[in-house]
């Protein structure tokens, strides 16, 4: 996947997506090159979720192309899963397998999917369970550990699969408050050390300090994309500047 | 009227000696059920209409008729096909026993299968995609998600299966199997006392019971410990 850095790691072009009658996104174009670190934000129901989904085809989008490192995603792709190996997703809701110990879950794609050995496995997610700074929770159940520990071990078991590009959904949206700076701090150590990014986020702090852009949408459309700096201090549209007086006011 | 306690001392073992039968029966067609019921389970599951379809109508007919029924029709109506007598089913069929087997195994697959099924959709859809964006595919999200995270929701209700099962098997006895109730039923015809070998004939189901009770809640700790915060 790394051949092409001239090419976009990510290219959307004129995507529709529809619920039914529901359209959820209209004319999607983005374009993300390796590197690059993405903050998607905008009121709910605006397509953000939506969006990442499509990138690892979790929704299969109706119109238009969406190529993740030079791979089209189409209804004849015939390996979903070599794309989806390439991209990492955290989910708001964590969602780690409740049946297996914290280092099972961090070892079964690995072994799976990647064909790794088990012992090879085991020391690949020790190495990330210590970057994400719980390796002594390692033979405990998920049930057992805070939201911040569980979104931590999600982001984690993403990385063991060294995937190209990370999709964050809301990854601190569900975490009580004092859990969300040690879920960030990861995520702003990732993105120090280049890691590609899309990050459906509310945390303007991590937008302001990480995004190379940070990006608006409402009603499944793109309204603004632009650095931050041109994002928070002067917002082109109407909508953004709404949005922004809402969630920067408190 | 009196209660005669010795003559239930007398008939318990007598009585004990269908133990034998009832567990191959309850063992036997609890074991081929489950396998039956996986196998419709996995029909139900497809998403292919012309595996769905047979399944759900198997499961409606074995679910709409009485047992009772079932049994009266494996072991009265199929020696009348000539093709069953010809088969290499006929020394299955052919005996009482493998016709009751039959007819628990066919009756609590149908229960069985939609018990798991329940359990399938019980498994939050959060983690499968979970599993689909680390790469995995959909057999392996079944084999390594689904499936154990189904099982122990399905638990509970399929203890309940099994042991409505060890009742059923109280039915045999109308086809002239010797089991528990069969033996029963031959002792009271000789002794003209219902009440005594029929009320203690139920507390053995009753022991019975308590002990598959306690079985399952065993396996239910020991498959649902990722379900506790300690530990």
């Amino acid at each position: 996947m790394s051949t092409a850095d001239a090419q976009p790691l990510i290219q959307m072009q004129g995507v529709n997506k529809f619920f039914g009658k529901f359209q959820a996104l209209k004319n999607i174009n983005l374009e993300v090159r390796k590197g690059e670190r993405i903050v998607v934000c905008g009121p709910s129901g605006s397509g953000k979720s939506t969006m990442i989904r499509c990138i690892n085809r979790l929704e299969e989008h109706n119109d238009g192309h969406i190529v993740i490192g030079g791979k089209e995603l189409t209804d004849q792709i015939e390996d979903i899963n070599a794309v989806r190996r390439e991209v990492g997703m955290v989910f708001q809701s964590f969602n780690l397998f409740p049946h297996m110990t914290i280092v099972k879950n961090l070892m079964l794609a690995q072994q799976l999917v990647r064909k790794i050995s088990k012992t090879k496995a085991r020391e690949t997610a020790m190495h990330y369970l210590e970057r994400v700074k719980i390796p002594e929770q390692a033979n405990k159940y998920p049930i057992a550990l805070s939201g911040g520990q569980q979104q931590r071990v999600a982001i984690a078991r993403a990385l063991c699969m060294k995937p190209e590009i990370m999709l964050f959904d809301e990854p601190t949206s569900a975490l009580d408050p004092e859990m969300i700076n040690e879920v960030l701090e990861v995520m702003v150590d990732l993105a120090k050390e280049g890691m590609t990014m899309i990050c459906v986020t509310h945390e303007m702090g991590f937008a302001r300090s990480v995004a190379d852009r940070v990006i608006f949408m409402d009603k499944g459309e793109i309204v603004e994309e632009a650095p931050p700096t041109e994002f928070f201090e002067n917002p082109r549209s109407e909508r953004t500047k709404n949005f922004l007086s809402q969630i920067l006011s408190h | 009227m009196s209660f005669d306690l010795n003559l239930i001392a007398e008939s318990l073992p007598l009585m004990l000696m269908g133990i034998g039968i009832t567990f191959k029966l309850l063992i036997v067609s609890g074991f081929l059920g489950l396998i039956l019921a996986i196998c419709l389970l996995l029909m139900r599951i497809s998403g292919r209409w012309f595996l769905n379809f047979p399944a759900q109508v198997y499961i409606y007919v074995f679910r709409g008729t009485p047992i009772l029924v079932q049994i009266f029709i494996i072991y009265y109506g199929l020696p009348q096909f000539e093709a069953v007598r010809d088969s290499i089913f006929w020394p299955i069929l052919r005996e009482p026993t493998g016709c009751a087997i039959l007819a628990l195994t066919l009756n609590t697959g149908a229960y069985v299968s939609e018990i798991l099924r329940g359990g399938v959709l019980g498994v939050s859809k959060g983690v499968l995609e979970a599993g689909s964006a680390l790469g995995m595919s959909a057999r392996q999200n079944f084999i390594y998600l689904t499936a154990p995270i189904a099982t122990r929701l399905a638990l509970p209700a399929y203890s309940n299966d099994v042991i409505s099962l060890l009742k059923s098997t109280a039915l045999a006895s109308t086809i002239t199997i010797a089991d528990m109730t069969g033996i029963a039923r031959t002792i009271v015809a000789d002794t003209y006392a219902p009440y005594e070998i029929f009320i203690s004939l139920a507390i053995v189901y009753m022991i019975f019971t308590f002990g598959i009770q306690k079985l399952f809640g065993v396996i239910e700790r020991y498959l649902g410990r990722y379900m506790e915060r300690e530990g």
